[in-house]
Parts: C-alpha cells; sequence; structure tokens
C-alpha cells in the first residue's frame, strides 16, 4: 500500500466503499487514487495546475481542469451527482467559500471540507503581542502575498453551517501532524490547527 | 531519445462494394490511400486511428517521398507522445479529398471522367464508415485509440458514437461537437470565394484545363486567420511594414498581408490542393451535428459511448474555443462517463494542436502512457521485471 498524508487518511475513513466522489483541488490526484484503490469509488478530481493535472492523469485518474473562481460547478455537473465533494486545503483560497459551499452541496449529498484553523492559540498570541498579520509553518506566507484569503476559525466555519442550515455530520481536529490530543476536544477552536468537517443539508 | 520513422510508403485499400452515403448517394466503389507506422502485435490490440483536420492528409508522421515530414510529425513516432515503438498508428485520407482517396479528382466510374462537382457530398459519419472498412481490412477488432484534432477530432467523436464497441479511448482535440454559425459563416464566405472565380467553371475546372486558383487561395487566407489568435498574430507580424515606409497604395504593404497571400498562393499551387475537396470538406464540417439526432442533446448522443475520452482545448483558440470542448466535457460527464480534460495555455490559435507546446505534449503523452500500460506485452514486461 502505498503511504498516504495522515490527513487524507482520516478523510478516507469517512468515505462509504462504491460511493461517486469528486474531490475539487485534487491535486496530482493521490486522495482519489487511494480512494479508488481501497474502497473502489469512481469519479472525478478537478484542479487548476497543469502540472498537477499532467501527474494526476499518469495515475489514471479522471481529472477536468477548472478554475473554480471562473466557472460554477453546476457549468460541470448536475444535482445529487455525487455522494461525497471533497475539498482539502483550499476553502480559503477561493473567492467565495460560501458560495462555494452551496455548490458542492448541490451537487453533492455530503461535503468533506479541511481547513487551517486562524483561531488556533498561536495565531491569537501573535496578533496579541506583535500586532501583526500571524505567520507559522502551516500558514508561513506573508499578508499581501498569501493565496489564503478567506481565513476563518472553527468557530467561524460552524457558524456559516448555522446559517446556511447545514448539519456537521462529524469534526475531527487535529495539530499540524495531524494528532488529536484531549486538549483539543476540549478546546479545539483554541488548540486545533487543522479541521476536517463532514456537513450536509439538514433533512 | 526519439527518432524518425523515415520515408513511410503510402498504401492503398481498393473497396469494390458501394457505399450508401448520408445523404442517399451511392459511391458504387472507392480507394483508402492511408499508413501506417510501427508493427501490428499479436493480438491486434495497439492499433490507433488517427483523423485529419480539414486541409490534412493520411500523410501523418515521418516522410513521404519527397522527404516532407507529415503534419503531426513532433506527436507521432518512436518515443513521442504517441509511441510508435509501442503502437501501430494508421491514417487515411478521407474520401473526398485530394491525395489519392476516392474524391473529386478521381475518375468516375460511370462517365468515365473526373467526378469534379459531381463527387457526392459527404458527412463525418461517411467518413467513419469507410475508416471502418480499413479496420476491417488491417485484421483490427477494436482500436486501442481514436485520435484527431478539429475535424479529426469531430471523427473521434462519431466513432465514439456509432461503433461505441469499436474504440477504447477517444482524443478529441481542439474540436467541436458542432460548427456555430460563425463557423459556418466563414466557410460559407470561403466556398463564395471559390465559386465565384472564373476559373471555377461549375466545378468543372478540370475538364477545362485550368483551376479556381485566385478563390481556393482567398479560401485559405480566410481559413488561415481563423486558425490564428491575434496576440500571436500582433507578435509576429504587429504593423510591421514591408518597405520602411507607407506607400500609399494596394499593393502588399503590411509583412502580415505578405504572409497571408503566400500562404493562400502556397496552398493553391504548390500544395495543388483541390478546390472541390475542400468545398466537400467545409460542407461536411458544416453538416457536423452527431446531437440532432437524439432530439439535439449531446448528452444523449454520447450516452452510447463507451471509450474513455481525453479532450483538450487551447486558450487562445477562438475558432473552436475552449468553451466548445467543455461542451463535450459536459455531456460525458453528464453520463459519468471517463473522461479528462486539459485547457492548454497557448498564444497559437487553432493551429496550437499541431505545434509544440510543453503542457500539450505531457498530458497527451501521459494519456498515452496510460493505453501502453494497458497493453499485454506491457503486462508481461512487468512481471519480468
Amino acid at each position: 500500500m502505498k503511504q498516504i498524508s495522515p490527513e487524507f487518511k482520516l478523510i478516507s475513513d469517512w468515505i462509504t466503499p462504491n460511493s461517486r466522489v469528486l474531490d475539487l483541488g485534487c491535486g496530482d490526484g493521490t486522495l482519489l487514487e487511494h480512494l479508488i484503490d481501497t474502497y473502489s469509488i469512481t469519479g472525478y478530481g478537478m484542479e487548476l495546475d497543469p502540472k498537477k493535472n499532467v501527474q494526476a492523469i499518469q495515475k489514471d485518474i479522471n481529472v477536468i481542469q477548472s478554475d473554480l473562481n471562473n466557472h460554477d460547478l453546476a457549468e460541470y455537473f448536475d444535482e445529487n451527482s455525487f455522494d461525497f465533494v471533497i475539498m482539502t486545503q483550499a476553502l480559503q483560497v477561493v473567492s467565495r467559500p460560501d458560495e462555494l459551499l452551496d455548490d458542492m452541496l448541490a451537487i453533492g449529498k455530503q461535503c468533506i471540507i479541511t481547513f487551517p484553523n486562524f483561531g488556533h492559540w498561536r495565531m491569537r498570541l501573535q496578533l496579541l503581542t506583535n500586532g501583526r498579520m500571524p505567520e507559522t509553518d502551516t500558514l508561513p506566507y506573508r499578508w499581501y502575498d498569501t493565496p489564503n484569503i478567506h481565513m476563518c476559525t472553527f468557530n467561524d466555519f460552524e457558524d456559516l453551517c448555522e446559517e446556511k442550515g447545514l448539519e456537521v455530520v462529524a469534526r475531527t481536529v487535529v495539530n499540524a501532524q495531524h494528532r488529536s490530543t484531549m486538549g483539543m476536544r476540549i478546546a479545539p477552536n483554541l488548540l486545533g490547527e487543522v479541521a476536517l468537517y463532514q456537513v450536509q443539508k439538514k433533512s | 531519445m526519439s527518432q524518425s520513422l523515415g520515408v513511410i510508403t503510402p498504401q492503398l485499400l481498393q473497396v469494390e462494394r458501394p457505399l450508401t452515403l448520408v445523404s442517399g448517394a451511392e459511391l458504387p466503389r472507392y480507394d483508402l490511400v492511408y499508413e501506417t507506422y510501427g508493427e501490428l502485435n499479436a493480438d491486434a490490440s495497439n492499433a490507433i486511428l488517427v483523423c485529419h483536420a480539414l486541409s490534412g492528409d493520411h500523410h501523418v508522421a515521418g516522410l513521404d517521398k519527397d522527404q516532407k515530414p507529415g503534419w503531426w510529425d513532433g506527436y507521432i513516432g518512436p518515443g513521442k507522445p504517441v509511441d510508435t515503438n509501442k503502437f501501430f498508428v494508421v491514417s487515411s485520407n478521407n474520401l473526398g479529398g485530394c491525395r489519392g482517396s476516392t474524391g473529386p479528382t478521381s475518375l468516375n466510374p460511370e462517365t468515365g471522367k473526373v467526378y469534379g462537382p459531381d463527387f457526392p457530398m459527404m458527412t463525418c459519419r461517411d467518413w467513419v464508415n469507410s475508416q471502418n472498412e480499413l479496420r476491417k481490412h488491417l485484421g483490427i477488432e477494436q482500436w486501442a485509440a481514436l485520435i484527431g484534432g478539429s475535424m479529426g477530432g469531430m471523427q473521434v467523436l462519431q466513432w465514439a458514437i456509432d461503433y461505441p464497441d469499436k474504440l477504447r479511448h477517444a482524443l478529441v482535440i481542439a474540436a467541436a461537437p458542432k460548427l456555430s454559425a460563425q463557423n459556418i459563416a466563414f466557410n460559407e464566405v470561403a466556398r463564395r470565394a471559390i465559386m465565384t472565380d472564373p476559373e471555377f467553371h461549375d466545378g468543372r475546372y478540370l475538364e477545362n484545363n485550368t483551376i479556381p486558383k485566385q478563390g481556393l487561395s482567398l479560401a485559405r487566407m480566410l481559413g488561415h486567420l481563423t486558425y490564428l489568435s491575434d496576440d500571436m498574430m500582433g507578435s509576429k507580424f504587429g504593423r510591421e511594414l514591408r518597405e520602411d515606409k507607407l506607400q500609399y497604395n494596394y499593393g502588399v504593404e503590411f509583412q502580415v498581408e505578405s504572409y497571408l497571400r503566400y500562404q493562400g498562393e502556397k496552398f493553391a499551387t504548390k500544395q495543388n490542393f483541390d478546390a472541390n475537396t475542400y468545398l466537400l470538406m467545409t460542407k461536411a464540417l458544416d453538416y457536423f451535428d452527431p446531437a440532432a439526432e437524439f432530439d439535439h442533446n449531446l448528452t444523449k448522443a454520447l450516452a452510447q459511448a463507451t471509450a474513455k475520452f481525453l479532450v483538450v482545448s487551447f486558450t487562445s483558440d477562438w475558432r473552436f474555443s475552449p468553451q466548445r470542448s467543455h461542451e463535450i466535457v459536459k455531456a460525458l460527464l453528464d453520463n459519468d462517463a471517463n473522461v479528462s480534460y486539459a485547457e492548454v495555455e497557448s498564444e497559437h490559435g487553432h493551429d496550437a494542436f499541431l505545434l509544440p507546446n510543453e503542457h500539450y505534449e505531457a498530458v497527451f503523452r501521459a494519456y498515452m502512457q496510460k493505453l501502453v500500460n494497458e497493453l499485454p506485452e506491457h503486462s508481461q514486461n512487468g512481471e519480468q521485471k
């Protein structure tokens, strides 16, 4: 079995076998390849970067090159086309995360989303003590060149889900090494660095 | 390292059975001229058919007897994206062509004279049906892949719809599911240029020992324009002059004028392209609309296709823009088909599908490597390792 990242391992645990999956920003197709090999899923990846597209084709992944800031998902897929729509570490880079979330839940029954927590205590401390935008190992950019234009905290995201009438089916909060501690379970928005959310429309 | 295929000798398939055409007309018999590259493997599973575009022909790769390289030699050959060390590649000149397959310049067996304007109208489906005869002749049960750019890509689509079990992969490059009104309009202007040339003689110019050189040349100039992008023409020619100052006359003043005239002239004289063939090919393009018989629904048209698809478009192509490829991709996605899509950054317009481009080549190579991995000899080699 090929090595996959801890985050992909955590996502895989939520995927049901033989389901239809769309991976937004699928990169080189590693996650989809793993899901195909392990759970016999079918589906597609979408990726903007030409080099990563080529790598995904090399893995025999169905990959559609697209810029989701210029195209709506509805241009590609009908409603309820997928069991899972996955987006890893990309919510914060799109122009309208709230609209993308709507689009994802229009074409998929459930969404799996991962993103970094801007409410982590190190961020809060840096802003408090330095009075400057935080820079960390997981978010190493300067404020002006960062692709992460829509940073949020776990609480912010859950507020958005609440506003949209979305149900958080499952949540896993981990540190940068994708391990969970007791502290993170007690105070996730303060101690968690990365969150994985599984959400769906409230039935 | 990639090498050349060397000089290729075309072959001829003579089909002595009539071919009933979409128009209702019938060709009593026909020739198909074709070239092959590489070796057919033991179970005939490594065959690829390459379909050509409007002014293309069967000479796709290697050199012809005049040492001229094939029109896709950059992408097909030993060690190239379509690797002739692995695949048996076939390409034929379309019926109605002027490079050796039966067409308007061939003799009409019923009259003993050249067909000229009496050659029946062709459609993509007629071409596919004739290419299917070539498939049978070569002993190929199923193509590993069909590959085509522009009008060639349309034939690939037609194959995937009409003979779904005869191909495993479909590579549709810089194509469209049908022509737009603007596309048809450009074709019509090209046709009017040819048909209003005094030397056209209602299409019987060969019997009159002449050719509608001016009209054909104009048609080509117009066509050529639609293959280039504004940006590319700007960077290549800009407003550069032939002389160092304006002449204030109707001669060739700007470099772009000189270039276009040269392209038109070359096509009509040096390349000796037949005007009736040009008319016929543009009509076949206009007619192409596989969705028409499925309630004008491309999704329904492609529902029976079982091939896996690679669709490629080029950002500056305005003849068949990325949006047109997107229509094909959408219809395939609607059918949950296996499809990958690449939108290649290029400034070369429609012509980009023939030109070197790093991303394009990488996508093409990656997809074709996938096909190599499916070949039986590959899995045997894999076991030896």
